[in-house]
């Protein structure tokens, strides 16, 4: 076994530094399109974690198109992927939903350690320095330390911040969050809520109750519900889109960790799929590391290294 | 699009065309391999990985003799399975102790992977085996981390030793050993920050640390629902650092965990402890078959054919099959039925081992206590009522029901279960017949569960 174990070591860390080759090889050392070039441009999708389903249909799509239209040569092949990918994910590139006047609120979800609490801090520096009167939410009543992690990053943003203790209903945090904030005349809450998996039906329950409170004490709101999406996810992401959207109504998403290795191709298969939108990208841990998502960029990101 | 069935029943489809063979081709592999390879790649496997864990397995595989006991398709399940069983490694849930205390543990990872609970976890585990533990908060970047780590300890009982996030986390490990070494703790456990493999700041930050400690276990920590890039986390600490294990984490939601596979195979450390819980006793050891299965997504296929096929009288059951066609399934016959599954294991696990079937057999789903109970009814009766439940009018459920020891409405309860089941079996028995041309499904594996 050791050996396989060698093998493999050397062979992934030839991988990883021969993409970028690869890639070129694909493009210029084959002149011209056989199958070898296509299983490799699969696999090529399949290492940004787009998932065997997604990538088998956009080398198929690639290909009839490539034999339709007569095209051998390896360059033009592979643009036609980047097209395709980019036309599948540019309605994704939508805006923050904002309320026509008055309070606008955004619910922040995702599973344990996605990033949910940081790009709150992050949004709340970002609308503040756009001029508006931001609040925050500790809707984390769970997690330990949850609570004081959000109260550092309202200093940090210089914005006050909504809290009860630890294990209290979170429910009930969302409602004097939303009180407080019309009462006090903000343009923006961001409710932080605990992480959860989405598989566990207690904790969904959970933040329905909250995603409800919400909506009953301003029925427009809330106008976003963002699910914070770690890049580094593989297929399970789209388990993690669809369930919640299911109990909380998702409206956008936001990927985060994008700084690192990993692609993130996953959305592609949910926007496909669930049809929602990445929002924003999170890449790095300071509090202006927050993007714009620009799904050209992301298509170009798919096939660097 | 995603919701790919699991493998076993995909692989289902494709082994109907191999039934009945002596030994396997190299088509009939191939063919096979181009599923596990699909459902390898839909649990996260990394792609390099799943190509020369395919490769092994074909190799393997091509040429074997198919056991009389199974199909060609539960043969290569089998080799599969087990061949993803071995390539995780035994069982391994100890760390290291060093050879004079204390035994320094350093946790490491990426961001959000859930290094700080499971150091508690760990440290509780330490403190149940009647262990000295002692955290230490070496991650002075995210904000309230060192927070958590000592809430998590005040929660287990156990000491945290922190300085504050104004000192160099090297620093803090240094106090922390004199701590340690005064107060005799027999264990140190260090909660590092998360990082990118790429940070090289941030990874000499960790080979320092390591430098200076000793530790005998370096633990990476990685997230269950990790995709293709599982292999360059794992393989950039395992460079800097030289890791001595990997602890999963999140595997209570319902991530099929591939990244299980890559980190094996590109560290060669074995997996020690799997995190399924936010709870702080939630740390399991890691058992690599039921990861195999899981990474299949084929619950616990195998277990249930081997048993099945141990216990169930293939002369019996053959029997058995042809009353059920002509309709003739008696009481008699279903209590037969239920004793074989009373030999064939507990109920629950059995229903759970068949994919997809948990849910069909739910209105049939009876505890040990209740088969008991059904026995004893079923035993009072005549003959005649067992073999034609018809019958068995108001009088005769008194009779029955004073004869068991049970009551009338425990009677009614049995007789609805055996009309379930024998529409349920007349069901079954329909997709486990010979193919009468129907595109229909067949059994599970060729193995209708229930009956054969
Ligand atoms: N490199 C990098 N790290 C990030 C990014 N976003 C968040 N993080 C880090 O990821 C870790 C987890 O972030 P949190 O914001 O605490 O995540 P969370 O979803 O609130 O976590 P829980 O509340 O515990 O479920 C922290 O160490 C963050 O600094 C990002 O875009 N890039
Ligand atoms: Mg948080």
């Amino acid at each position: 076994m050791a050996g396989l174990f060698a093998r493999l070591k050397e062979g992934l860390a030839k991988t990883r530094e021969n993409l970028m080759d690869k890639i070129t090889e694909l493009v210029t050392g084959h002149g011209e399109v056989d199958d070898d070039f296509f299983d490799q441009l699969e696999e090529i999708l399949l290492q940004a974690d787009i998932g065997v389903s997604t990538a088998v249909m956009l080398t198929d799509r690639v290909r009839r198109r490539a034999r339709s239209e007569k095209i051998r040569e390896a360059l033009a092949v592979r643009k036609m992927l980047k097209e395709e990918i980019t036309s599948i994910l540019v309605g994704n590139q939508a805006p923050i939903v904002w309320a026509d006047h008055g309070l606008t609120v955004m619910l922040i979800v995702g599973v344990n350690g996605a990033g949910k609490t940081t790009t709150l801090g992050k949004l709340a520096a970002r609308f503040k320095g756009e001029g508006k009167r931001v609040m925050l939410a500790a809707g984390d009543t769970f997690r330990a330390a949850a609570i004081e992690q959000l109260e550092t990053w309202g200093r940090r943003a210089g914005v006050p911040v909504i809290k009860h203790k630890e294990g209290a209903d979170p429910a009930a945090v969302a409602y004097d969050a939303v009180q407080s904030a019309l009462a006090r005349g903000m343009d923006v809450l961001l409710i932080d809520t605990a992480g959860r998996l989405q598989t566990k039906v207690n904790l969904m329950e959970e933040i329905k109750k909250v995603h409800r409170v919400i909506q009953r004490e301003l029925a427009t709101a809330p106008h976003e519900v963002l699910l914070v999406l770690d890049a580094t996810t593989g297929q399970n992401a789209i388990s993690q889109a669809k369930l919640f959207t299911q109990a909380v109504g998702v409206t956008g998403i936001v990927l985060t960790k994008l700084d690192g290795t990993a692609k993130g191709g996953v959305i592609i298969g949910i926007k496909q799929e669930l049809g929602l939108p990445v929002k924003l990208v999170g890449v790095g841990e300071r509090i202006e590391d927050l993007r714009d998502f620009d799904a050209t960029e992301f298509a170009d990101v798919l096939f660097s290294d | 699009m995603a919701a790919f069935a699991g493998l076993a029943e995909r692989l289902q489809q494709t082994f109907q065309r191999l039934r009945g063979k002596g030994k396997l081709t190299e088509a009939d592999v191939a063919e096979a391999m181009r599923e596990v390879r699909v459902a390898l790649l839909e649990a996260d496997v990394n792609f390099k990985v799943v190509k020369d864990f395919v490769a092994r397995v074909k190799e393997r595989a091509v040429g074997q003799e198919v056991l009389a006991s199974l199909t060609p398709g539960q043969q290569v399940i089998k080799i599969v399975h087990e061949e993803l069983t071995n390539l995780m490694g035994g069982s391994n849930a100890k760390l290291k102790i060093g050879s004079k205390p204390p035994t320094v543990v350093m946790m490491v990872g990426l961001q959000g992977a859930g290094k700080t609970t499971t150091t508690g976890k760990l440290a509780g585990l330490l403190k149940k085996q009647g262990r000295r533990p002692l955290l230490v908060a070496a991650d002075i970047y995210r904000p309230a981390a060192i927070r958590q780590l000592q809430i998590v300890g005040e929660k287990l009982g156990i000491p945290v030793f922190a300085m504050g996030d104004q000192h160099k986390p090297l620093d803090i490990v240094k106090g922390a050993m004199e701590h340690g070494r005064q107060h005799g703790n027999d264990y140190i456990l260090i909660d590092t920050a998360g990082r990118l493999h790429i940070n090289s700041e941030m990874m000499q930050e960790l080979v320092d640390i390591k430098g200076f400690a000793q530790p005998q276990e370096v633990l990476l920590v990685v997230d269950a629902m990790t995709g293709q890039d599982a292999v360059n986390v794992a393989e950039q600490f395992h460079q800097s650092l030289g890791l001595d294990g990997v602890i999963l984490t999140k595997l209570d939601g319902d991530t099929r965990g591939g990244a299980a596979l890559s980190v094996r195979a590109v560290t060669g450390c074995p997996i020690k402890f799997v995190g399924t819980g936010e709870k702080l006793d939630a740390l399991e050891p890691f058992y690599p078959d039921r990861m195999a299965s899981r990474i299949l997504g084929m619950g616990d296929v195998l277990t249930l054919i081997e048993k099945a096929q141990a216990t169930i009288d293939a002369d019996k059951a053959r029997e058995m099959e042809k009353r059920l066609r002509q309709q003739q399934f008696s009481l008699e016959d279903f209590l037969q039925q239920l004793q074989q599954m009373k030999s064939i294991g507990p109920l629950e696990e059995i229903l759970g081992m068949i994919p997809g079937m948990g849910k069909q057999l739910k209105s049939l789903q009876i505890s040990e206590k209740e088969l008991s109970r059904t026995e004893a009814i079923i035993q009072s009766m005549t003959p005649a009522e067992r073999r034609h439940p018809e019958i068995i009018n108001g009088s005769r459920k008194k009779r029955i029901a004073a004869g068991s020891g049970t009551k009338v409405q425990d009677v009614n309860k049995l007789l609805k279960q055996f009309e379930e089941s024998k529409k349920l079996m007349r069901h079954l028995g329909n997709m486990a017949g010979v193919s009468k041309g129907s595109k229909g499904k067949k059994g599970l594996f060729g193995l209708p569960p229930l009956i054969k």
